[in-house]
């Protein structure tokens, strides 16, 4: 059992007269980095809220390292990182690194290595609210990086990120997954796949795919992550009206 | 709560404001240049000996409960409320971090008002000065802890400055100030007993009035009103939201 980071058994979760996730399952190997995939609306950003703890959940279960979501225990093992990014737009970069570690009680030597892994050794002291929408949001990212988190939720951390700077994160995340962190990333690029090890398909908070991405693409004939997805999407819908 | 946590937040605070300087010149000045526009308006004579004291309780309550409203309300809008409740703040730490912060920043201010008001202005007082700006500080307090509970109630920050009028004139107008509050017409006289800015003007009459004034009973009316908002405000800062 404790080879699962996260599993959840039949979560419900309804926002306002929407049932986003209905008898939801999916579990999640330690070590491991998972993309979830899925157009906007799909439900990702609900569904990693409630591994985080901080969605109000209508039913089922969800385990984070064993422990109930979060768990008073689970707070400065599990990082998250929101799709805008939750950082202090008047303070600089190390001002936001260095409060959300003392919150953390990481070590202060971790406030540099974070802003190196997001690249922004050359902002460290420039006002959050200066920097660009990429900058700003990689200032949020670097905040999940403080203190040793073993589990890192990230909702579409690359949006509006160049390329290089795009492959460049991607490795990073590859590392941390080998170092025995568990990922899951959120993207609404299909050519995101490529980059996980196990992908996990959304649609209207259903589960569409669980695979990975040669998986993916043998069971659909198509040829890159988006047609399989487009394939799938179909087939549902044919199911659905048949 | 943790201290570690608390006096982080503290610190982090006033980094924002020490990052705005207008708005500290503004905090710092204004009471002053009031209190010396009511001085003219009366030519210094006793109705400013009478009212400049309850000015004192005003002004420090009235300036913290706009700055910590639109602060905290910008948390909950902007994400960094939810990320920290996500990681090991307890709402505890949050809200005194406030407190702390706005409760310094009060200090000073009141400081530099009693200073220009008892030193510059001539303003008689019968008892000690020392007494006059702890009854202010206990008012800023109050603003803090009514702030951080208002936030909870608008989603805007056009609807936290209508709070204003709302909340904060009619304290204002019940407050003995413009009539005492024993000639008020009867309702309204009950009505001004359950106010908190009432007992802080009471209490900056007092020590105007009496060489040996006995204030300890209103500060600790003024106080318990602010634990309450405090306990209030903590109910409204949910860790799962919809």
């Amino acid at each position: 059992m404790m080879n699962f980071a996260v599993r959840i058994r039949g979560l419900r979760v309804v926002r306002g007269p929407v049932t986003v996730l209905d008898d939801f399952d999916l579990d999640i190997r330690r070590g491991s980095l998972t993309g979830l995939l899925g157009p906007s609306g799909s439900g990702k950003s609900t569904l990693m809220r409630a591994i985080v703890g901080v969605q109000k959940v209508a039913g089922g279960t969800v385990e984070v390292l064993g422990r109930p979501a979060g768990a008073k225990d689970l707070r400065d093992r599990v990082g998250y990182v929101t799709q805008a990014p939750s950082v202090y737009a008047d303070l600089t970069v190390r001002q936001n690194l260095r409060y959300y570690a003392r919150v953390l009680g990481a070590p202060m030597s971790d406030v540099d290595r974070a802003i190196e892994q997001v690249d922004l050794g050359s902002r460290a002291d420039h006002l959050v609210g200066r920097l660009s929408g990429g900058q700003e949001s990689r200032v949020s990212l670097a905040t999940a990086l403080l203190g040793t988190p073993e589990v890192l939720v990230l909702d579409e951390p690359t949006v509006g990120l160049d390329p290089v700077l795009r492959v460049q994160l991607w490795e990073l995340f590859h590392r941390l997954a080998e170092n025995g962190v568990t990922l899951l990333v959120s993207s609404h690029v299909m050519d995101e796949a490529e980059r996980c090890e196990r992908l996990v398909l959304l649609r209207d908070g259903a589960l569409l795919a669980d695979d990975t991405l040669p998986g993916l693409l043998t069971r659909t004939g198509a040829a890159d992550a988006e047609g399989a997805f487009l394939e799938l999407v179909e087939k549902a819908e044919r199911e659905a009206s048949s | 709560m943790s201290p570690r946590i608390t006096l982080a937040t503290a610190a982090r605070v006033l980094t924002q404001l020490r990052h705005d300087p207008r708005t500290i010149a503004l905090m710092l000045v204004v009471p002053s240049l009031l209190m010396t526009l009511l001085w003219w308006i009366y030519d210094g004579g006793v109705v400013f000996d009478r009212i400049g004291p309850a000015l004192l309780a005003i002004f420090p309550f009235l300036v913290m409960f706009l700055v910590t409203s639109i602060a905290t309300l910008r948390e909950r809008t902007s994400g960094t409320l939810e990320r920290l409740l996500s990681m090991p703040t307890g709402k505890l730490d949050f809200l005194l971090g406030y407190a702390l912060a706005f409760g310094a920043v009060a200090l000073l201010q009141a400081l530099i008002t009693a200073t220009v008001a008892l030193g510059l202005l001539d303003l008689d007082t019968a008892g000690p000065s020392w007494l006059l700006i702890a009854v202010a500080v206990f008012d800023a307090l109050l603003g803090v802890a009514l702030g951080l509970f208002v936030s909870a109630f608008a989603s805007t920050e056009f609807q936290v400055v209508q709070f204003m009028p709302a909340l904060i004139v009619p304290q204002f107008l019940l407050c003995g100030l413009l009539v005492p509050r024993d000639q008020l017409p009867a309702v309204l006289e009950t009505i001004s007993d359950v106010l908190p800015l009432s007992y802080a003007v009471d209490a900056m009459s007092e020590v105007q009035a009496n060489t040996d004034p006995q204030v300890w009973g209103q500060i600790g009316v003024v106080v318990a009103f602010s634990v309450a908002l405090l306990a209030l405000g903590a109910a409204t800062l949910r860790r799962r939201t919809p």
